[in-house]
């Protein structure tokens, strides 16, 4: 479904587009701006200008206010006096109704800007004795328009001539001749009608009115009732075909179009901070893109609200704006519970930077929430918002009516050039990595927080699953909490694989102590060394001493044996030399012989 | 406001006592309508209440305020004025016996 209204929207604004570059002035139909939100964009531009348009639907699903500020916004924006023709309720019982919604009828009235008139037939009191028109009418109408210069009327609910007058040929027959008459009047007309049973109206006045037809219809789903708005038909005009949710207020009607499927909003290139800086490191050092959509999906109590917070808090800091949609907890609450990890929104909202807008999902229906969301937006113009949770927008709706809701806002968003942070709740049992919702496809940046159990202990991991168009970290991180607030701390990676927690801290202090035992045995080996060294070094002085006195002792025996020698020598030669003076006396004494 | 006077009535206007029928009728110009209800209902007060009866014609194009503030919507309208209750009838009149009960001539 959600696909085929992608496709619906995409051909219905090409056709807008190409139509939009070749207009000739002269032939494009003329427009009358009805100034209700939404519907004028829904329309391209308004109503028929000069032709009656019909609005039908069952009772209490807004007609009479629809047409009524029609008449109201011609009056008051566009210098357009307008005639309503009152069928059902009398002129005061308009002015106070319209009150409601912020009209003052009388005060127009008095400006010369509105005519009423209250035209009321009792059956009981009338006779028919034989044919008739509706020429007093025609007179009447006539003389309003006359009178004020009427350039809007409206007919409520004209239908109710069909109880008060029985000759049905004749009714007929004077209805089309009075809407053909409007037409010549060239006054954009809005006729109310009756929802009936298989048509659109009771009496089948779209046989008469050909132009436009919008219908109007209260749906009551899951006990939650949602109005919603179908341009059934806009002859000569392309418009959006879907039922749009319309909101009905203090200020009147709201429909909310789906007209931004266009995919062509400017992107920033612009990079705003997460609040978390190391979040942002993992971002390619700078955060995300200005404009982009973020998911953060995580079991419960993760700290995806935190993680909003931070987000929230970053961007007050900023100096910008950012309104906070919770679903799930008081503002009230979600203050204290911020303040516990260091942030102070309260200082922000107290600078009108902060908006909280807390609603319960069932308040009323997913298209509803779209609509106040989308007057919030308009009406405070924040650079971020953030949704928290959407997981329980699924108690009013379908996934896919979730999901196509999710989409028109993003795309809203987008086009306004706003920043989204959505928090989802994933449930264990469901196939993880897929959000509930199905949004993960259409956001920009998604970050996953999971619990990582081990050794009975619960911890946070947190790693970006995508992050379109930048550098992103592929590592999980450890996601803490601290009374100081958030940080991501790098999971230790052991030979155990990846540790958290308590584990991680274990683990560390298990490397510490490794170091200290180390760095003692280190020591004590080098003291060993020393040690030996100094052993060997004595070692050798020993061996080097007595070196040298083997060498004194060689030595002194060469010197003693020198000595001797030499003594010897000296003997001997004194020996020889006596020897010899002997001989000479004796060899006298042998030559004497 | 001007109103068209019916020859005939001018006559019993004046003498305006009580019995006398009042009627008021409410017709747009010359239309096909217009002429039939006024030539019936003359002939139905000729028939029934000859000159007990006043009868003014009001033709709503001359006077076009007078349209909302005598709450008009069908033509042609006859109104009885006396003898109370206010009656409405619409339509040219052609349907004598409906015109005659809502005079009060024929019990319902």
């Amino acid at each position: 479904m959600t696909a085929a209204f992608n496709l619906n929207e995409k051909n219905y604004f090409n056709k807008m587009a190409t139509k939009k570059e070749k207009t000739p002035p002269k032939l494009t139909l003329e427009k009358t701006p009805t100034g209700i939100v939404g519907l004028d964009e829904l329309t391209g531009g308004g109503i028929p200008q000069g032709r009656p348009t019909l609005v039908c639907g069952e009772p209490g699903c807004g007609k009479t206010l629809l047409s009524l500020e029609f008449i109201v916004r011609g009056a008051t924006e566009f210098n357009e006096p307008g005639v309503f023709i009152a069928f059902e309720e009398k002129s005061e019982e308009l002015a106070i109704n319209a009150a409601s919604l912020g009209f003052d009828l009388g005060k127009l009235q008095n400006d010369g800007l509105l005519k009423i008139d209250h035209i009321y037939i009792e059956r009981s009191e009338i006779e028919e004795t034989g044919e008739y028109d509706l020429e007093g009418l025609f007179i009447r109408l006539d003389h309003a328009i006359n009178v004020i210069g009427a350039k809007r009327v409206v007919l409520d609910t004209i239908e109710n001539l069909f109880s008060g007058l029985s000759n049905q040929a004749i009714l007929r027959s004077e209805l089309r001749r009075l809407f053909q008459w409007l037409k010549d009047k060239n006054v954009t007309a809005i006729i109310t009608g009756e929802k009936g049973d298989g048509l659109l109206t009771r009496q089948g006045l779209e046989e008469y009115v050909s132009d436009c037809v919008i219908l109007l219809e209260h749906r009551v789903v899951n006990k939650i009732s949602t109005r919603f708005l179908r341009i059934v038909k806009y002859r000569g005009s392309v418009h959006g075909t879907n039922e749009y949710p319309f909101l009905i207020d203090s200020e009147g009607i709201s429909v909310l179009p789906v007209t931004s499927l266009l995919l062509a909003h400017e992107v920033s290139t612009d990079r705003i901070s997460s609040g978390i800086p190391v979040l942002d490191d993992m971002l390619g050092g700078k955060g995300f893109y200005r404009g982009s959509s973020i998911l953060v999906s995580g079991t419960a109590g993760t700290g995806k609200t935190s993680i909003a917070a931070y987000f929230a808090d970053s961007t007050c800091k900023r100096k910008e704006r950012c309104v906070y949609f919770a679903f799930e907890e008081s503002p009230q609450q979600i203050i204290r519970n911020m303040k516990s990890i260091g942030v102070d929104l309260d200082t922000h909202i107290k600078k009108g930077l902060l908006q909280f807008h807390a609603s319960r999902p069932t308040l009323f229906g997913l298209e509803m929430h779209l609509v106040s969301i989308y007057k919030t937006i308009k009406k405070f113009k924040p650079q971020t918002v953030i949704l928290d949770p959407i997981t329980n927008l699924i108690t009013v709706g379908s996934v896919s009516e979730v999901k196509s809701m999710l989409i028109r806002l993003i795309d809203f968003l987008q086009a306004e050039q706003i920043t989204v942070m959505f928090t989802a709740l994933t449930l264990n049992t469901i196939v993880s990595e897929q959000t509930d919702e199905g949004v993960s496809s259409l956001v920009d940046a998604w970050l996953l927080v999971r619990d990582i159990e081990t050794n009975g202990e619960r911890n946070r991991g947190m790693y970006i699953m995508k992050s379109r168009g930048m550098k992103h970290s592929n590592q999980v991180r450890e996601f803490v909490i601290r009374d100081s607030g958030l940080d991501l701390v790098d999971v230790f990676l052991g030979p155990e694989g990846v540790l958290t927690g308590s584990a991680r801290e274990a683990e560390q202090l298990k490397l510490q102590a490794g170091h200290v035992l180390r760095d003692f045995a280190v020591g004590r080996k080098d003291k060993e060394i020393q040690r030996k060294r100094t052993v060997l070094e004595a070692k050798i002085t020993s061996l080097k001493e007595e070196f040298e006195s083997v060498a004194d002792e060689l030595n002194k025996s060469y010197q003693e044996e020198d000595l001797r020698n030499s003594v010897m020598e000296k003997n001997r030669a004194a020996l020889t030399n006596i020897r010899n003076n002997k001989e000479a006396a004796t060899g006298k004494n042998r030559k004497a012989n | 406001m001007s109103r068209k006077k019916n020859s005939d009535v001018e006559e019993t206007e004046g003498e305006n006592v009580q019995g006398k029928f009042v009627l008021r009728l409410f017709i747009t110009g010359a239309s096909p309508n217009s002429s039939r209800a006024i030539t019936n209902l003359k002939n139905i007060c000729e028939a029934n209440i000859p000159g007990s009866y006043s009868l003014e014609i009001i033709d709503v194009y001359q006077s076009n305020d007078i349209a909302e503030s005598e709450g008009l919507i069908a033509l042609p309208m006859l109104v009885k004025k006396y003898p109370l209750p206010e009656r409405r009838m619409i339509g040219d009149m052609s349907n004598t016996r409906k015109v005659l009960t809502g005079l009060g001539l024929v019990p319902q």
